[in-house]
């Protein structure tokens, strides 16, 4: 079965790039925020930038939120949830507020404790991956594309596949069962990036 | 990558205007040869009154899976919206800056600090280093050290620090004007102008603090690719993203 990848249009990210890299791996793409059309999906992405609470708010006021509960959590759709699009789907965030999130994984959303380092963490970094996990088949440089402040602190152990270090050690990538989330951009990771949406598209 | 509305080009002291082809064409060898992050700088869009050349722009995008700056003819937010749309993952400004000051602020508060660059170009006069516009034709009446921690003040994440002097020579970067910059502001400075060979690249780093060294000229007339600069940087001590293979998607 062809691949229909549909990227979740909530205003906050950067669509053009994750359909762009998308098509590259010759899977059909689609940005939308039409339950209609998100119902097509074989996969689903939640891509990603700005704030929390803008986010979450976009996905609880546009109905998004009932909907991909339902494609995700019941139908078990694969799904990839990127930068702030992973952060999105814990039970709260600490940015601006307290906030709650989708909670399909137990954990909070705080600002990197980063002892007198830069705000965000921007730029390319090295990530520790656990080994023989799908989501980095095929990968030999763990190099990632990072822009972030906040980071997932997972009360779930056994989901994190990868971690980063910037002044403190935090989770980089997560997989619970369909979902798969990653706090760097494998839109902007090269050759590494590409290589994680095939195994995306293959294996979740 | 600088850009003059139709050709890639390269420029020496900003004047001299070389015609090197294709932008798309040579984003494509860039992407291919994993280097870690695109600056594409218009820089005719101000002088000739117009915009961003989007549709350029889209086709470079379509080449890039890194990150890719952009520049030239911003004077609008809506211009930065428009980039940031099409898949730009930051925008640098210049021009605007200088003339409207508060624009910095108002391009961060509604984007992010992240995404928002300020190139400053910069003449030696008289032993002091000050900041030009107008592509290197008019003194904007201040000090780049001045002028640098205002634009950090007001919001910007990034510096794109150019030396006209040196611009398109490969004799070396202006450490001198590096090191003035890079010690006054706590955002990361990115140095532009003048590198030559390995060593150029590795004494602004460590002479003269920079975060990030851009290059142009050694990858247009040398033999040098990203690959073979980055391991003599790393054997010279400095951390580097190092990469091993080359991009096997293109």
């Amino acid at each position: 079965m062809s691949k229909r990848v549909v990227i979740i249009d909530y205003g906050m990210g950067n669509t053009a790039s994750v359909k762009k890299a998308f098509n590259k791996l010759g899977a059909e793409t689609l940005i939308s925020a039409d339950p209609k059309e998100i119902h097509l999906a074989t996969h689903i992405v939640l891509p990603g930038v700005g704030a929390f609470p803008d986010g979450i708010r976009n996905l609880k006021e546009g109905g998004l939120a009932e909907t991909l509960n339902k494609k995700i959590l019941e139908e078990k759709i694969p799904f990839l949830g990127i930068c702030l699009g992973m952060q999105l789907i814990a039970e709260k965030s600490f940015e601006f507020g307290a906030h709650d999130g989708l909670g399909w994984i137990k954990g909070d959303v705080r600002k990197l404790e980063v002892n007198g380092l830069r705000l965000p963490h921007v730029g390319w970094d090295n990530i520790e991956v656990s080994p023989d996990e799908q989501m980095f088949q095929g990968i030999t440089d763990f190099n990632f594309y990072f822009v972030h402040s906040y980071h997932l602190i997972c009360g779930e152990k056994n989901v994190v596949t990868s971690v980063c270090q910037y002044g403190e050690k935090f989770l980089a990538s997560l997989r619970k069962d369909n979902i798969w989330a990653t706090q760097f951009h494998p839109e902007k990771s090269q050759t590494s990036g590409l290589r994680l949406l095939e195994n995306f598209l293959k294996y979740a | 990558m600088l850009f003059n509305g139709r050709h890639l080009v390269k420029t020496i002291n900003f004047g001299e205007i070389r015609n090197l082809g294709s932008p798309i064409q040579q984003a494509r060898v860039y992407n291919s040869r994993n280097v870690d992050e695109l600056i594409f700088i218009d820089m005719a869009a101000s002088a000739e009154g117009r915009g961003p050349v989007l549709e350029v722009i889209k086709g470079i995008i379509e080449e890039c899976f890194m990150p890719l700056t952009v520049g030239g003819g911003i004077h609008y937010l809506e211009n930065i919206q428009e980039l940031l749309r099409i898949g730009a993952d930051k925008i640098s400004i210049n021009s605007e800056a200088i003339g409207n000051p508060s624009f910095i602020e108002m391009a961060a508060e509604k984007f992010g600090s992240q995404c928002v660059v300020v190139s400053i170009d910069v003449k030696k006069i008289n032993n002091e280093y000050r900041v030009f516009t107008n592509r290197g034709c008019e003194d904007a009446g201040f000090l780049a050290k001045d002028w640098a921690r205002e634009v950090q003040e007001r919001g910007a994440g990034e510096i794109f620090l150019t030396s006209i002097d040196r611009d398109g020579t490969m004799g070396g970067y202006d450490t001198g004007l590096i090191k003035e910059v890079s010690s006054g502001v706590s955002i990361p400075v990115i140095a532009c102008g003048g590198a030559g060979k390995v060593q150029d690249i590795i004494d602004a780093v460590k002479i003269g603090g920079a975060d990030a060294v851009s290059l142009a000229s050694m990858f247009h007339y040398s033999g040098h690719t990203v690959n073979s600069i980055k391991q003599r940087m790393v054997a010279a001590g400095i951390p580097m993203r190092e990469v091993t293979k080359l991009n096997n998607f293109i």
